[in-house]
């Protein structure tokens, strides 16, 4: 199973086992991974679990979805980088991934 | 537990009477106890409801939590547009039609909501917090004790005018005419109401339009500033905006940064007062607070509903909304929806997942000062914990008569000498 790495915003590290097919957003909030809120539970309709992706990995995380990109335009400190988890599925090829969190969802 | 306990005699009527089901005459008046009765009988037997026929013409209730998300994240089916009746269950009357970005669609909305969301920002939050405080200790030191007092007039209202006061940089000493003006932007005119005709209203809103005018050519010839009518003035999509659009978003940010928190504030410690096992909890454990704040904001549900329209036919839930028609999301019965929230008519501050909630709404047209709400209502507790072993509340409050707005006219409280 991939193994997932959320870097908080003073750098503490979070690594974790998730199993393929759930969410980048579900894997932090069921390992207890403080910094997501995920409001909306996954709907793409809060934006309260933006992430930023390590630019390595960007390559193997696919691209915006329209929703998600219109949700992201209204988030705080977007980046070339960001994404929002809960649009992220976990599959064999992000093992070894790395994202890092803002300073608060906004 | 007060509102969250549907009195047993109001939800018998409910499920005896077909014909005030979806009716929602109570509606009309505000939203009470008694409404979330006929909430619930929806979400159980018709949770996409057409009602033929009410005071606000023909109009589907959408009362089920996910079917509200599905309907608030279709942007693109749903529109908020004013000229199409705007966002509340009351069409925009033509004469009073005001543009403000929360009714309108993208791309215009996507420009002017980004003209103002820097005001909410972190940092902007984090360097409000200590003026917030500030404010909050001030209020708090100076209420009498030993004595009923008003809490809506003197802490709710107060502390959200005040806010408001220097999120505009608007005159301090006149602050209560930004009260005056939420309130009379978001009632629906008739008798005994704050306004009572639609002449009225107007009347009152372009002396709001006035004042702020004057502010605006101010702000205009100066350098920008961090204050709310400086970024309209200054901002690319917003400093060519009609006068009509100015009045519209300023409505809007006077309501949506004044009403909510107000009846928030109240709300909160009317739960509190009604669930004494929950303050009680709350005073051993003050960490509770931001969770205790979303749950106030979940049970209270300070806007009870949003309203869009179709722009095309679509097969709904096995219903066929129609172009045109009209579409009203109740927040107020998602929020009691317990396919999503666990036991959800009880007021419960350690909740699993206090964030799980509508009252913010969702998709793009998502609360942007709801951090600067959540702030707001948590300073204030963090401040009357540190003060106040004991509140009293010594009666019920009066409801805030509308459908719109649900909140709270005044609430008497008492704190011991
Ligand atoms: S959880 Fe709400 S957008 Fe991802």
């Amino acid at each position: 199973m991939p193994v997932i790495t959320y870097v908080q915003h003073d750098g503490a590290e979070h690594r974790v086992t998730l199993p393929v097919g759930v969410s980048l957003m579900q894997g932090a909030i069921s390992n207890n991974v403080p910094g997501i809120d995920a409001d909306c539970g996954g709907a793409c309709a809060c934006a309260t679990c933006h992430v930023y992706v390590d630019p390595a990995w960007m390559g193997r995380v696919g691209e915006r979805g329209a929703m998600e990109a219109s949700m992201l335009d209204f988030a705080e400190g977007v980046r070339e980088t960001s994404r929002l988890a809960c649009q992220i599925k976990i599959a064999d090829e992000h093992d070894g991934l790395i994202v890092r969190l803002p300073e608060a969802q906004h | 537990m007060a509102d969250g306990s549907v009195h047993q005699s109001a939800r018998d009527r409910a499920y005896s009477s077909t014909d005030r089901v979806g009716r929602c005459r109570d509606q009309r008046t505000s939203v009470r106890t008694t409404a979330l009765a006929y909430f619930e009988r929806l979400r159980a037997e018709d949770p996409v409801h057409y009602c033929a026929n009410s005071v606000f013409g023909p109009y589907w209730s959408i009362t089920r939590y996910n079917d509200i998300m599905a309907v608030d994240i279709n942007h693109q089916v749903f529109s908020s547009e004013a000229a199409l009746g705007g966002i509340a269950i009351l069409d925009q009357g033509a004469d009073l039609r005001l543009p403000m970005f929360i009714a309108m669609d993208p791309p215009k909305h996507d420009q002017q909501r980004k003209v103002v969301s820097p005001a909410v920002s972190p940092a902007n939050l984090e360097r409000l917090e200590p003026l917030i405080r500030e404010r909050a200790c001030a209020i708090l030191d100076a209420l009498p004790r030993g004595e009923t007092f008003d809490w809506v007039d003197r802490v709710s209202i107060e502390l959200t005018t005040q806010m408001l006061a220097t999120l505009f940089d608007f005159p301090f000493e006149q602050r209560r005419k930004l009260t005056w003006w939420s309130d009379v932007g978001s009632c629906i005119p008739g008798p005994g109401q704050v306004v009572e005709t639609e002449e009225q209203k107007l009347a009152e809103l372009m002396e709001c339009l006035v004042a702020f005018t004057e502010l605006w050519n101010q702000r205009v010839n100066a350098p920008p500033t961090g204050d709310l009518i400086s970024m309209l003035a200054h901002g690319e999509a917003t400093r060519n905006m009609s006068p009509e659009e100015y009045l519209g978003n300023l409505i809007l940010l006077i309501v949506g940064g004044n009403d909510t928190t107000r009846n928030s504030i109240s709300g909160s410690l009317y739960a509190l007062s009604k669930n004494p096992d929950q303050f009680a909890k709350l005073r051993a454990n003050p960490e509770l607070i931001p969770s205790m704040v979303s749950e106030t904001i979940r049970w209270q549900t300070p806007l009870a509903h949003m309203r869009r329209t179709a722009l095309e036919d679509i097969e709904f839930q096995g219903k066929t909304i129609r172009k045109g028609d009209k579409v009203v999301m109740w927040y107020v019965s998602g929020n009691r929806d317990d396919a999503v929230i666990d036991n959800p008519n009880a007021f419960i501050i350690d909740r699993e997942r206090p964030r799980t909630h509508m009252s913010f709404g969702y998709g793009i047209h998502r609360c942007v000062g709801n951090r600067l709400a959540e702030m707001q209502l948590r300073v204030i507790w963090e401040e009357i914990l540190k003060r106040f072993p004991v509140i009293e509340v010594m009666g019920e409050p009066d409801r805030v008569p509308s459908p719109f707005v649900k909140g709270y006219l005044n609430l008497p409280v008492r704190i011991p000498a």
